[in-house]
């Protein structure tokens, strides 16, 4: 084996390339079929319920008797929806939200067979402008949502939700330029290989991971910023019109944004795969139980970070529009620029 | 071990510049295929409902729907998508300058201050002229009891 891909380490790219996206989609997927239920179990403990306990064990059959519901519903497509929109919009959401999964490295490299593979699906240069390029494409499946729908909510729903998340793309996008000030790198691998020998980037740059953290709440949609479907004033917001399985895949796409931004909040601050009191040295002198102690490390921080998501649902209010707009242009771009000063007097290279 | 023509053209293909972003490519294609699974499946198994007029109406919180689907929204949208592109294209410039940055030192630090600078005022000039105003508060120019666009 260890000659045949020696000689041909393309296939071993494809192999690799194709376990590693079966892997990493696969935990994605349970993670956002399943992150509803521990939303519904989380809330229940907060407000002193019970939560889903009918389906299975602790109602944790629930996720797959939704799905099954959703799949064996009649799948409507009302008469005055612009229809090839309509059917767009959903697969829209859901596609950029998997898309940016390729660059989170999720470990240390693995070794296989006498050769290296990263335990990113795809390492690349541009790590970060890949995930900014693919996140902000998510805008268009909300508000073609809104559009197709040709009915007054979703309009409302989906011309908000352009106007929110093309502002918070703002801070986000200033406040890791910080992150690249200390790294010099945008590959992703990089980034994480420097704070594991350093210190993670949230204790180095506290304001930028403040505002990173509230914008990637912003641009998923999550409460305090979900006023695309305030279900208070929009009835559902952009999904308003939509029923089956093309619900269940906004749904989808939006835990499925959550989960690819705690990823990131974790890779670009919390240390990805660090452990305290660990360096790349003992990383690779542990080898590939090196590789499985950073994955292990890495989930958790992702876990604690979803559930920090649930958690501040719960806590905090919904924003009023105006505020959220005060909020992300008056407060966030002006703190994220004091971030760069910072970045720049910490990082000056004496 | 099969020496055939199209496994020497994979080996071959290693050091292609281009190589770096296939995994890209199959993960596009893994997640399309799920979206489209979805649709399709969905499509193919859900149970087919009669139609009714209600039924393709627009929601309206139960009441038959006023007016056209597609309303007039505030302009406030537009002027938000504008300074979006502005500042958006700036920060994109911040990118491979903080690449450099410790390679530039001093240099760079105060260079890129005073694009900060202009980029500050710029903002501040945007926030003096209320264009981030959402709030519907009185304001000069607007007919006291008027409609509120």
């Amino acid at each position: 084996m260890n000659e045949f891909f020696a000689e041909y380490p393309l296939v071993f790219t494809m192999a690799t390339t194709l376990a590693k996206i079966v892997l990493f989609t696969h935990i994605g997927l349970i993670l956002a079929a399943y992150m509803p239920w521990v939303e519904r179990k989380v809330s229940a403990w907060m407000q002193d319920r019970v939560g889903p306990n009918r389906v299975g064990y602790a109602g944790l059959g629930q996720p797959i008797a939704d799905a099954l519901k959703f799949i064996f519903k009649e799948d409507p497509v009302p008469g005055h929806v612009d229809k090839v929109l309509f059917t767009l919009a959903p697969a829209l959401t859901v596609i950029p939200a998997i898309l940016v999964l390729a660059v989170v490295p999720f470990a240390p490299a693995v070794s296989l067979f006498g050769q290296t593979a990263q335990m990113a699906i795809a390492d690349l240069s541009v790590g970060i402008l890949f995930v900014f390029a693919f996140s902000s494409l998510a805008v268009y499946g909300i508000t073609l949502a809104g559009w197709a729908s040709n009915s007054k909510y979703p309009l409302i729903g989906g011309v908000r939700s352009a106007a929110q998340m093309v502002s918070y793309e703002l801070c986000l996008g200033l406040s890791v330029v910080g992150v690249f000030m200390a790294a010099q790198t945008l590959r992703l691998t990089d980034i994480v290989e420097l704070q594991v020998d350093g210190y993670w980037n949230m204790f180095t740059q506290p304001i930028g991971f403040l505002v990173f953290v509230i914008a990637a709440f912003a641009e998923t949609n999550r409460l305090p910023f979900d006023l695309p479907e305030a279900e208070t004033e929009l009835v559902a917001g952009y999904h308003t019109e939509y029923g089956s399985m093309k619900f269940a895949m906004f749904f989808a796409g939006e835990y499925m944004a959550m989960f690819v931004f705690s990823c990131l909040v974790a890779v670009l601050f919390m240390g990805g795969w660090d452990v305290p009191f660990m360096s790349n040295e003992s990383f690779a002198a542990l080898g590939n139980w090196g590789a499985a102690l950073g994955f292990v490390a890495f989930l958790t921080k992702v876990l604690l970070f979803l559930f920090f998501y649930v958690w501040v649902r719960f806590t905090i209010p919904r924003f009023k529009f105006d505020q959220l707009m005060h909020l992300g242009w008056k407060v966030l771009i002006p703190l994220s620029l004091l971030n760069i000063l910072w970045a720049g007097l910490w990082n000056m290279p004496s | 071990m099969p020496h055939t023509a199209s496994l020497t053209v994979l080996g071959a293909a290693e050091s292609g510049p281009l190589n770096e972003y296939l995994p890209v490519l199959m993960l596009l294609l893994f997640s399309i295929s799920f979206a489209a699974l979805n649709i399709i499946v969905s499509w193919a198994l859900g149970k087919r409902g009669q139609r009714n007029p209600d039924k393709d109406s627009a929601f309206e919180c139960g009441l038959p729907p006023l007016e056209s689907g597609r309303q007039r929204f505030s302009v406030k949208f537009y002027v938000v998508a504008m300074l979006f592109i502005i500042f958006d294209v700036e920060v994109v410039f911040l990118y491979p300058w903080a690449i450099v940055y410790q390679d530039l030192g001093w240099f760079a630090f105060f260079e890129m201050l005073l694009f900060l600078g202009v980029l500050f005022l710029g903002w501040a000039y945007v926030v003096r002229k209320g264009a981030l105003d959402f709030s519907s508060r009185p304001q000069p120019g607007r007919i006291p009891g008027g409609p509120q666009r």
